[in-house]
């Protein structure tokens, strides 16, 4: 609460902050795939283990996001959903709804 | 089997046949959005058949998401015609539809378990194929207004996506 409205505490945790993001190699990150009128856009994603997918689908319509024998995210319609990819692989996925909706998410090491 | 695919196949043929009673040889905008309008309300009504009458898990899930897809088409479609200021006009080709659904609605209502699932997913099989023949091959081409057109080329790649859906689930039932 004090670290908050002190403008030194705020600077050093800045900088500590910005340090952390010059020294940690591989920061996770977080990939965003648009639905809009049944297409995942981008199709083909490239990703390592850690990183994070956060679908936003714009249709009215409930879509997923489904790997075949593996995960399934709901999304319902206007909201989005997100996976954390744990483990290295390739994944076609598809919708459950809309089978002719097709992805792809290779996930490296 | 063939009974059944005979009914639905006799409306769309008065679809795609020529055979039609508009004063052009092509459908205008209000009588399109009102045969696509028709079609969904068809599919709405056959869903809440098969979630009343089904017990099975997966035909029952199926036919939720066509009562939620179907409806929320329905209501862009309503939205459109609004905006649009179109009032969709009652056509001959809208009727056939109507027709050949309640036909299919009460041969439906004879069957239970999974002599019902079968038929209910065959039948949404068949009739999603012949919607999208009939959106590919005449509503789409023949709708002139922009808006219209956009919205039944993405009501096209939903019921595509339904035809599949219906596919795998008779996969699963046989
Ligand atoms: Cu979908």
């Amino acid at each position: 609460m004090n670290a908050a409205v002190n403008p030194l505490g705020s600077a050093i945790l800045a900088l500590l902050l910005g340090t952390a993001a010059l020294v940690v190699p591989a920061q996770a990150e977080t990939i965003e795939v648009t639905i809009d009128r049944l297409v995942y856009a981008p199709a083909e994603i490239e990703a390592k283990v850690g990183d994070e997918i956060e679908w936003i689908n714009k249709d009215a319509l409930v879509h997923t996001a489904t790997v075949k024998g593996g995960a399934e995210v709901l999304l319902p319609a206007k909201k989005s959903g997100r996976l954390l990819l744990n483990e290295p692989g390739s994944f076609d996925y598809v919708c459950r709804y809309h089978p002719n909706m097709k992805g792809h998410i290779a996930v490296g090491p | 089997m063939t009974i059944r695919l005979t009914t639905a196949a006799a409306a769309i043929a008065l679809l795609l046949g020529g055979n039609w009673a508009f004063a052009g040889d092509k459908p205008t905008d209000p009588q399109i959005a009102h045969i696509a309008y028709t079609a969904g309300v068809i599919d709405v009504e056959a869903a809440k058949q098969a979630i009343a009458t089904s017990k099975n898990k997966t035909v029952v899930e199926f036919a939720e998401s066509m009562l939620r897809d179907h409806e929320s088409v329905n209501k862009q479609a309503l939205d459109l015609v609004k905006k649009l200021n179109v009032t969709p006009e009652d056509n001959d080709t809208s009727k056939a539809l109507s027709q050949a659904a309640e036909t299919k609605r009460s041969e439906l209502a004879k069957l239970t378990g999974t002599d019902f699932d079968k038929a209910y997913v065959e039948n949404e099989v068949a009739y999603h194929k012949q919607v999208n023949g009939a959106l590919e091959t005449l509503l789409i081409p023949s709708a002139q207004n922009a808006e219209l057109k956009s919205l039944l080329e993405t009501g096209l790649k939903v019921f595509q996506g339904h035809q599949q859906h219906a596919e795998h689930v008779a996969t699963e039932l046989k």
